[in-house]
């Protein structure tokens, strides 16, 4: 294939948010698109993460990303025509500490009025949604049953063979090295093959994505955090059907429908290092918590760890927005852990803001300005 | 490429048929990573030791780069599967 020296849109990073930002161009009607992607499809930090939806948030923003996002997760199958894996077994919100359930209680109260239909559950009514719960220690529950989890690489293939029908072009290895400007205008990108000039050019390189803002001369107070995360081989279904999640227990643990149970937590000492390693302190630490949790786990054997990098923010809410002193460069990074469950949505917001339409979710505060004035909208709800 | 041997199993763990992975070799999944996220081959409790070069075989026929030069995908610890119980007791610091 010959190199392509122009597109319309250049997007970097094709992760579920590049992907479905491709897509919804293209299905705006958007012709010339370019994806770049410096290593395979899904391989950065949507293929490494926990594969949770959810709309239990704790702020208005972020509970309107959620619930939007899991009613586009509940037609994805239909409107990109692959199947991804979708299944809501709901989040089961365990509080160990007074003052944690009432901020699950504070977060609920602005989810009902959203319209999201979090509820507070017993012990016994969470032991019925979780059949081998052991949580005697905990002081309560909230649980939304529309919430659950989807196929993190299947939702973004889905996307990418979609975008690929509507003529977007899918570059692998293929680095983006330099973001080209001109007069305060995005010119275009040089990739580790070559050069496209382009009026619009998308920065979705997740873990890696305050080093292509810095390229285009555009500085965010983003960084990357390493997380680590499990899985068990596929067991007889029902150990744990919900996504069972705590703030002050550091865990989320989930098993999909195949039988595996997937199981991850914030790591000590947040390392920054952009390094992809496993350690042994996290395989204990998450057994431990595991064995606790579902004591009927103790049998059941890891078959895998890896980690991937969680793009942080100081608020912890995604920037979604065009750079102010380089226009026609948008971003789309920053998801704190949340970029997967996110993408449908976000993809959907930042092409009508590319496209110069009012996005039908307001996201102007999303923008990265925020954070120099200080107007921090702190999400307290996140592992 | 159809064939009688189309409905072998090649991927024991994940019940993947050779069919299934010639057809999205096809689809331009030409990565044993890409191909793992796709169709979960490798990911079972075996971690890829009986289907891991039966692939590279098969990705080679298609992309004519010898096997030896294809990337075998990325290897995870543990090296076997081990209980939850055990890992829980901690080893020696």
């Amino acid at each position: 294939m010959s190199w392509k020296r122009t597109a319309d849109v250049v997007v970097i990073g094709a992760g579920v948010q590049g992907c479905s930002i491709a897509y919804n161009l293209a299905k705006m009607g958007v012709k010339d698109i370019v994806v770049l992607e410096k290593g395979t499809i899904c391989s950065g930090s949507t293929g490494r993460c926990g594969a949770g939806i959810r709309a239990q948030w704790g702020t208005e923003m972020n509970c309107r990303f959620g619930l939007a996002a899991v009613e586009k997760f509940e037609q994805l199958h239909e409107e990109l025509g692959m199947d991804c894996g979708l299944n809501q077994s709901g989040y089961l919100m365990v509080a160990y500490k007074d003052s944690e359930f009432e901020q699950l209680q504070k977060s609920m109260k602005l989810q009902n009025s959203l319209g999201i239909n979090t509820r507070v559950v017993t012990y016994d009514e969470a032991k019925e949604i979780c059949p081998g719960l052991a949580a005697e220690d905990a002081v309560g529950f909230t649980f939304h049953d529309r919430d659950g989890h989807a196929d993190p690489f299947l939702t973004t293939f889905a996307y990418m063979e979609a975008a690929k029908r509507l003529g977007v072009k899918f570059l692998r290895f293929t680095e983006a090295t330099d973001v080209k400007t001109v007069a305060g205008r995005v010119a275009g990108i040089v990739s580790s093959r070559g050069d496209i000039d382009a009026p619009v050019v998308v920065n979705a390189a997740g873990g890696y994505s305050q080093f292509i803002s810095k390229m285009a001369g555009v500085e965010i107070p983003n960084f990357s955090e390493r997380h680590e995360i499990l899985i068990t081989e596929p067991v007889e279904p029902g150990v744990c059907p919900p996504m069972l999640m705590s703030f002050s227990g550091n865990y989320y643990i989930q098993q999909r429908p195949h039988g595996s149970i997937i199981g991850g937590c914030s790591p000590e000492g947040h390392p920054q290092d952009y390094e992809l390693g496993n350690s042994w302190d996290f395989l204990e630490m998450m057994s431990r918590t595991f064995v606790r949790l579902l004591p009927r786990t103790k049998g059941v054997r890891v078959v895998r760890q890896w980690s991937g990098l969680y793009n942080m923010t100081p608020d912890r809410q995604p920037v979604l927005c065009e750079a102010d002193n380089v226009k026609g460069f948008f971003l789309s990074c920053g998801y704190s852990g949340h970029g997967f469950m996110f993408g449908p949505i976000s993809g959907e917001l930042l092409a009508q803001l590319i496209l110069g339409q009012e996005p039908w979710i307001p996201i102007g505060m999303l923008h990265y300005s925020r954070f120099e004035r200080g107007e921090l909208l702190i999400e307290p709800a996140v592992v | 490429m159809a064939g009688k041997n189309e409905d072998i199993i090649i991927c024991r763990c994940e019940e993947v048929t050779l069919g299934e992975i010639r057809e999205w070799i096809e689809k331009g999944y030409e990565t044993f990573d890409e191909l793992k996220r796709v169709l979960r081959v490798g990911m079972g409790p075996c971690q890829g030791r009986g289907c891991r070069e039966m692939i590279l075989r098969e990705i080679s026929a298609k992309t004519k780069v010898s096997v030896a030069d294809i990337h075998p995908g990325t290897f995870r610890p543990p090296a076997k599967p081990v209980k939850l119980a055990v890992l829980a007791k901690g080893g020696d610091k």
